[in-house]
């Protein structure tokens, strides 16, 4: 008796647990479900955040229009916490229960990699707005992953432009100091792999934790060098405390960032000491700046106004950008095709000339980035402000 | 003794049954985590509540599981299954020789010493770039396959994965029945006590340890080849807080309270996604409020309700005679 | 850069961080004599130093003198506040069941934080001005400084406490035999009140001295107090000038080995000096002897 008795409570636990779970199901059917898993917690909220933001933004201004051919769009975004487990949880619940017919995400490389087999397992595809080259392109085998597409610039691309303005100014010796994460680790790579070809000397390769206070080790380290630049590759408040340790430290080299710092989180964490600081960026940050030929200018400007209306105090940013991108592309191509998912696929695919906040896309078979060196332009910041180079 | 059985064959056919019911792979996903993380716990808790002793490392250990089974057969192409047996090994011995000098701690210093180890463990996997594939991790990690079977979606590995679970829990449920469970138990009201009466203490807790530390293996390991892909972050400091915290929650005295606990904090937060915001206060009140008002867990609480309706039963039959 | 000059900048560093540690230490070691208590959310302090005043700071026309004040006496609040709503309730309470507790509560506050305050790091003034002293070819920040006198400072009034005054000894009197110190009449309740809300003000005055070089963000506080416990237990806890040595040991450890060894291992030379001493002298450098580990 007594255990039976317990045996049920114990059932009874586990199958209160699990019918709460279940009884979240909830059978849709007209509008047009479009998932996203975003790191919008965790170590990559700064990035998330926007990300979220701006899905959140156009989906709300698509549906106000009417939506897509009468569809209206439903956009489910999940937290995955920058947690590689959570991204594929959440990843499954978007393709098995929610049964959306896209995902936009992840935002880091390190959370898109587990979720790549289980969206392209169940034939939908998959927009990323993150930057390894090897989300797209199966690095074994160097073929395009037919599902898989991303708009974030590459940052093998954001690597080229910066050993271009090297060359072009004749430096040669170059310091690395690289965060330990998936973005630094990824920018670092490809620092090391492209240096060769642009004929860059690499004196040092310092590297730091995500959560260090404290860089000056390891750029005194790199005083002792005869590096004539640094490039520092890392996002949320590592390159400023870099920014200002380097300051402190009274080093004369240029120091060169990563298009990950383009946002105004890090002006105003860096303060003074991001005067004099170069980097590749999108041009979404240097908008104003553009000549009014320039093909992006309207959109950013207008997706700066929108933005920065809505969700004000907070400023545009990069990564926002790629969530716009995603979204209008993805939308653009279910506006063409619908939404059964090979006709959407090939759709996406098509992308031609589509002028973003990235860059202007092409895409291809054989290219589902659809970007090319020009997606970026050089920025130095002067004055707290970013100005563009000529 | 009897009553664990038949609680673990209830157990077992429900697992088998559930199939019949739930179809989404969505669901077979949180159950295949609740078996994973089920069996770490599981050896926790043999570790904290049969022998007392703390750890606040052990996903390290969960993490060593999962890199030996990935690194050896991505680098050196070696069978799955042999992989997680050798990953095993290596674990288990591991644990060994950190726990010699480890466990002659006691209470915070014991804890402690596990934190550390557990936190360098960590930075290993991150920092071992060539080895490890560092913060940007292991893709591709192959499938287990078995009679034909691969194990790649998620219906086939929730077998896979509760046919462990049982396994493990029905050597537990032996252990604990047996004269090591008791000695275990002697060890964990006071060594000193245990010592007098000729337990091997020191050879005990080791062994204990150990074996814990193999449980997380093994679930690291599955855990390697259910998510195809491996990286530092799920085996860090905040996840064996996390652990602990699922063995105090369900009830360290008792082995179903490891999986009452770990059903519990695995679920939660998949059906309270709108209060995402929030986890980290809710964990932070829940293991609060539990160590204060039941510091026996769930099990805990079930068994007083047991006690108090088993007290309401033998008083009426007492009037009545 | 010559190699004395780089010595030197590593120093610096080291001991500005060393600094900080040797204050959460402090704070262990504070709470631990009074209650053997190793309390897991002491980082949390720190870090609720630093945001209060840098959300202080934030307000129009907050002067920095006051903004510190406030801050610490906000985090002394919510020090009490936690010793009398999850520790003193609790009635014969195990070693795990505090140490889970004060876990519990680390997590808590820190989500409490995240929710308040949001995700972002934030920025804090310098004291002074930010521009960097040059000390035998090392850059010194005023900053630096200003941490390390602080600090000094901090250490220097906790000593005449210790020794001058009535509270202070009667807290010595409860860390050597407790159960002595009531039979003299001495509220042990009272004095572990006293040691939570000293702790936390001490974590809080470290949390805010910090800020201005590192950012703050809702979770600084973890590695922060998880260091900090090393560097008490390696002066052995329950010993505050241990403490402060364990503080200062660590902190120029950690930036000597970052700079001459490997810097991606930074953050395991604290933990790795910790498994050393619990494993060879686990009583730590000044622990008493009769310790029982």
């Amino acid at each position: 008796m007594k255990k039976l008795a317990l045996f049920t409570a114990i059932l009874v636990i586990c199958g209160l647990t699990f019918a709460t779970v279940i009884a979240r199901e909830k059978p849709e059917k007209a509008p047009y479900k479009i998932g996203a898993v975003i790191d919008v917690t965790g170590g990559a909220s700064g990035l998330g955040e926007p990300e979220k933001q701006t899905l959140e933004m156009l989906a709300e201004e698509l549906n106000a229009k009417g939506g897509i051919n009468g569809h209206k769009i439903e956009m489910i975004i999940y937290d995955n916490e920058s947690d590689p487990t959570k991204a594929v949880t959440k990843a499954k619940k978007l393709v098995n229960e929610d049964k959306v017919i896209a995902v936009i995400g992840a935002t880091q490389s390190g959370t898109t990699f587990p979720i790549i087999p289980i969206v392209v397992g169940a034939k939908i595809p998959l927009v990323s707005v993150a930057a390894s080259w090897k989300i797209v392109t199966d690095p074994d085998t160097k073929q395009t992953r037919p599902w898989v597409f991303k708009t974030a610039q590459s940052d093998s691309l954001a690597v080229s432009k910066i050993y271009d303005y090297l060359n072009k100014n004749k430096i040669s010796k170059v310091a690395l100091i690289t965060v330990s994460n998936g973005f630094g680790d990824s920018g670092r790579g490809e620092l090391l792999r492209l240096a060769p070809e642009f004929k860059i000397n690499i004196v040092a390769d310092e590297r730091f934790g995500e959560q260090d206070a404290d860089m000056t080790a390891q750029l005194t380290k790199i005083k002792g060098t005869d590096a004539q630049a640094v490039i520092c590759w890392c996002i949320q408040k590592g390159p400023a405390i870099v920014a200002k340790n380097f300051k402190d430290l009274g080093m004369t080299q240029k120091l060169i960032m990563s298009h990950g710092i383009a946002n105004q989180k890090f002006l105003d964490l860096a303060g003074d000491a991001a005067n004099g600081i170069i980097l590749p960026a999108g041009r979404l940050i240097v908008a104003e700046q553009l000549p009014l030929t320039d093909p992006q200018r309207k959109i950013l400007l207008d997706y700066k106004s929108k933005f920065e209306a809505k969700f004000s105090p907070a400023k545009v940013s990069t990564f926002g950008g790629h969530a716009y991108d995603a979204f209008m592309i993805l939308t653009n191509a279910l506006k063409k095709a619908g939404p059964e998912p090979e006709k959407l696929r090939a759709e996406i695919e098509k992308t031609k000339n589509f002028a973003g906040c990235g860059g202007i896309f092409n895409m291809g078979p054989d290219d589902h980035e659809g970007l090319t060196k020009d997606a970026f332009v050089m920025v130095e910041i002067k004055g707290g402000k970013w100005e563009l180079l000529k | 003794m009897r009553r664990d059985w038949s609680l673990w064959a209830m157990l077992a056919a429900t697992i088998f049954l559930l199939p019949l019911f739930v179809k989404s792979p969505y669901y077979f996903s949180v159950l295949i985590f609740i078996a994973i993380y089920g069996m770490i716990v599981l050896g926790l808790t043999m570790l904290m509540g049969y022998a007392g002793q703390i750890s606040l490392g052990h996903a390290a250990f969960f993490g060593l599981g999962a890199y030996f089974s990935s690194i050896l057969t991505l680098h050196l192409h070696l069978n799955p299954w042999l992989a997680m047996l050798m990953g095993l090994v290596a674990t288990v011995l591991i644990a060994f020789l950190l726990g010699i000098p480890t466990l002659k701690l006691h209470g915070h210093y014991l804890a402690m010493a596990t934190l550390g180890l557990g936190i360098v463990l960590q930075i290993i996997f991150k920092e071992e770039v060539e080895l490890t594939g560092g913060p940007t991790g292991l893709t591709g990690i192959p499938a287990l396959t078995a009679f034909g079977i691969t194990f790649s979606n998620d219906r086939t590995f929730y077998f896979l994965a509760w046919i462990f679970m049982l396994a493990l829990l029905g050597l537990s449920i032996n252990l604990v029945h047996s004269r090591t469970g008791r000695a275990l138990r002697a060890i964990s009201q006071s060594q000193v006590a245990a010592g007098t009466l000729g337990i091997p203490v020191n050879r005990l807790k080791l062994s204990v340890f150990a074996l814990s530390a193999g449980y997380a293996s093994i679930a690291g390991s599955l855990y390697a080849h259910y998510l195809a892909f491996v990286n530092p972050t799920p085996f860090g400091f905040l996840v064996s807080v996390k652990l602990v915290a699922m063995v105090v929650i369900g009830g360290s005295a008792s082995l179903w309270g490891a999986l009452l606990g770990t059903t519990l904090l695995v679920s939660l937060p998949e059906f309270l996604t709108r209060l995402q915001d929030y986890e980290m206060v809710i964990y932070g009140a829940i293991l609060i409020l539990v160590m204060m008002f039941a510091p026996r867990g769930l099990t805990g609480i079930a068994g007083k309700i047991f006690e108090l309706l088993h007290g309401l039963t033998r008083g009426k039959n007492a009037q009545a005679a | 850069m010559e190699w004395h000059s780089q010595l030197i900048q590593y120093l610096a560093t080291g001991i500005t961080t060393g600094a900080i540690y040797a204050l959460v230490a402090l704070g262990f070691t504070i709470i631990y004599n009074s209650t053997e208590i190793i309390n897991f959310a002491q980082g949390e302090f720190v870090m609720l130093g630093g945001m209060i005043a840098a959300g202080l700071l934030a307000m129009a026309g907050m002067p920095m003198w006051a903004a510190i004040m406030l801050a610490i006496a906000f985090a002394t609040i919510i020090g009490i506040i936690f010793e009398q709503l999850s520790i003193r309730p609790v009635k014969n309470p195990s070693v795990m069941n505090l140490i889970i507790i004060t876990i519990g509560g680390s997590i808590l506050i820190k989500g409490a934080a995240m929710i308040i305050w949001g995700k972002d790091d934030r920025p804090l003034r310098s004291f002074s001005s930010s521009q960097p002293l040059h000390i035998f070819g090392a850059a010194v920040t005023p900053q630096s400084l200003w941490v390390m006198t602080g600090t000094l400072l901090a250490v220097i009034l906790l000593h005449f406490f210790y020794e001058y005054t009535i509270t202070g000894k009667a807290l010595r009197a409860c860390a050597y035999n407790r159960k002595a110190a009531k039979l003299c009449g001495i509220s042990v309740e009272r004095m572990v009140l006293f040691s939570f809300g000293l702790s936390a003000a001490l974590g809080a005055f470290a949390g805010i001295l910090i800020a201005p070089i590192t950012f703050t963000s809702y979770d600084v506080g973890t590695m922060l107090g998880l260091k900090g416990f090393c560097a008490a237990i390696f002066g052995g806890l329950g010993s505050n000038p241990g403490a402060v040595l364990g503080g200062l040991v660590i902190g120029t450890l950690e930036s000597l080995s970052a700079g001459y060894v490997s810097s991606g291992y930074k953050d395991a030379v604290a933990f790795l000096i910790m498994l050393l001493v619990l494993y060879f002298r686990p009583a730590g450098i000044f622990g008493k002897r009769t310790e029982k580990v």
